[in-house]
């Protein structure tokens, strides 16, 4: 979808603020948000492109004004009311009063964070050859879809240069929507800063993106 | 409109106890439900307080720095080369690792989250995961630099990495003048996160900023 978290190219944002002898958590809830996506992630209650999309689809204003883990908590909060897995009576209450819903993996378990911290595999089986080899010239399809995508519209219409070939890997734009891993080609696509932003961009700037073969037509 | 803002916890008590409140109530449900043991989010927490971090990330840098066969390894394949590490988590399938040298500056960013190397560098800073690096880290890298106070030279290639997939980045930096003779362990100490991804570089203590 054309949300406000495709932000690549945006002005306005103001300087990067790092800020020194950072925290890894500004506060406890942080760490608990972040420990709950993964557990019911890990269980099978959602993906992760699922999760993605959910944040992606919190209204403008409230996705530029949330802190980071504010996103994922209220992007957890609707996948698991939509889902099934929780009531919205229940988050009125602040009490479990409806069964639960069974999870795809499991209850989450102390004997399951070991599982969570070792990142898992996204490449699957290819059932087709790639369309592309290391050197071809494609052009960024042109496309707008309101669902999940991982292809940025600052891309969308220019011609890269495939410099990578990673194999097949889960395609989150039928991820995210329930829709199957589908596996599809993923490719390094290199586009000169130039064909990017016009002749007053950086010279010396070259900008990759990491392109399912859907999203590529030969140039 | 920065996702800073919520550095600023004393201008902010009202939304932050509702936040927390909330949070604890999501906690409490599922608990309830099942479907979550508190002590396992504990066990969670504690493991990316103590154990997932940028020491990570140095390590591996500090060995590419002092073994060709182990940088050439890890430039082809940086899932297959880290997994030879035993001292070193374990890291998913898909770790790129691209290479600073003096024609050509490598960058990473998300424009679309915050994909970040977790294995290798920790959680990721809130900068990262903010509107004005993802929105101008793509277009003005340079600009970027400044803000961490350094640049690069007018003639290198800037090159940014958007992290659109699962794969994950880690910059390998440029080791600093003055670390002739360091050993591994010497080196990693001085491989700061920031340059792991390419907003930093690394400096031997003493050098001239």
């Amino acid at each position: 979808m054309n949300g406000v978290h495709d932000m690549g190219g945006m002005d306005g944002f103001g300087k990067v603020e790092p800020e020194p002898n950072e925290p890894m958590f500004h506060a406890e809830w942080e760490s608990r948000v972040l420990a709950m996506v993964r557990a019911m992630g890990a269980s099978g209650a959602f993906n992760i492109d699922t999760s993605r999309f959910y944040r992606e689809t919190l209204p403008p204003e409230v996705y530029l004004s949330s802190s980071y883990y504010k996103k994922w908590f209220l992007g957890l909060e609707d996948m698991l009311v939509e889902r099934g897995f929780i009531a919205t009576d229940e988050i009125k209450a602040g009490r479990a009063s409806v069964p639960p819903k069974p999870l795809k993996r499991g209850n989450f378990t102390v004997d399951s964070v070991e599982r969570v911290l070792t990142r898992g595999s996204f490449t699957r089986p290819a059932s087709a050859p790639a369309a592309f080899a290391i050197g071809d010239r494609v052009r960024m399809k042109n496309i707008h879809p309101t669902t999940h995508t991982r292809l940025p519209r600052y891309v969308r219409g220019h011609v890269g240069v495939i410099e990578r070939i990673h194999g097949a890997h889960v395609y989150p734009d039928t991820a995210a929507h329930d829709q199957g891993e589908n596996p599809q080609w993923l490719y390094t696509v290199v586009f000169d800063g130039a064909e990017l932003w016009g002749p007053d961009g950086d010279p010396t700037l070259k900008v990759s993106v990491e392109a399912f073969e859907p999203y590529l037509d030969p140039a | 409109m920065s996702e800073h803002h919520h550095h600023d916890h004393d201008h902010d008590h009202s939304e932050l106890s509702d936040t927390e409140l909330r949070v604890r109530a999501l906690e409490t449900i599922l608990t309830e439900k099942g479907y979550i043991d508190p002590a396992a989010l504990d066990a969670m927490i504690q493991a990316y307080e103590t154990k997932i971090g940028p020491r990570n990330g140095a390590l591996v840098v500090a060995k590419a720095w002092t073994d060709p066969a182990f940088k050439a390894a890890l430039l082809a394949d940086g899932s297959a080369a880290v997994g030879t590490l035993g001292h070193v988590s374990r890291t998913g399938d898909h770790l790129v690792v691209v290479e600073n040298t003096p024609a050509r500056h490598n960058m990473v960013v998300c424009t679309l989250c915050s994909c970040y190397p977790w294995e290798m560098l920790g959680l990721p800073p809130v900068w990262y995961k903010a509107a004005p690096y993802r929105s101008r880290a793509v277009k003005d890298p340079r600009g970027v630099l400044a803000d961490f106070g350094f640049s690069i030279p007018d003639d290198t290639e800037i090159r940014v990495w958007d992290s659109t997939a699962e794969t994950r980045f880690l910059v390998l930096p440029m080791r600093p003048a003055g670390t002739e003779g360091w050993s591994e362990q010497q080196l990693a100490e001085i491989v700061t996160r920031d340059s792991m991804i390419g907003t930093g570089l690394v400096r031997a203590p003493g050098a001239p900023s």
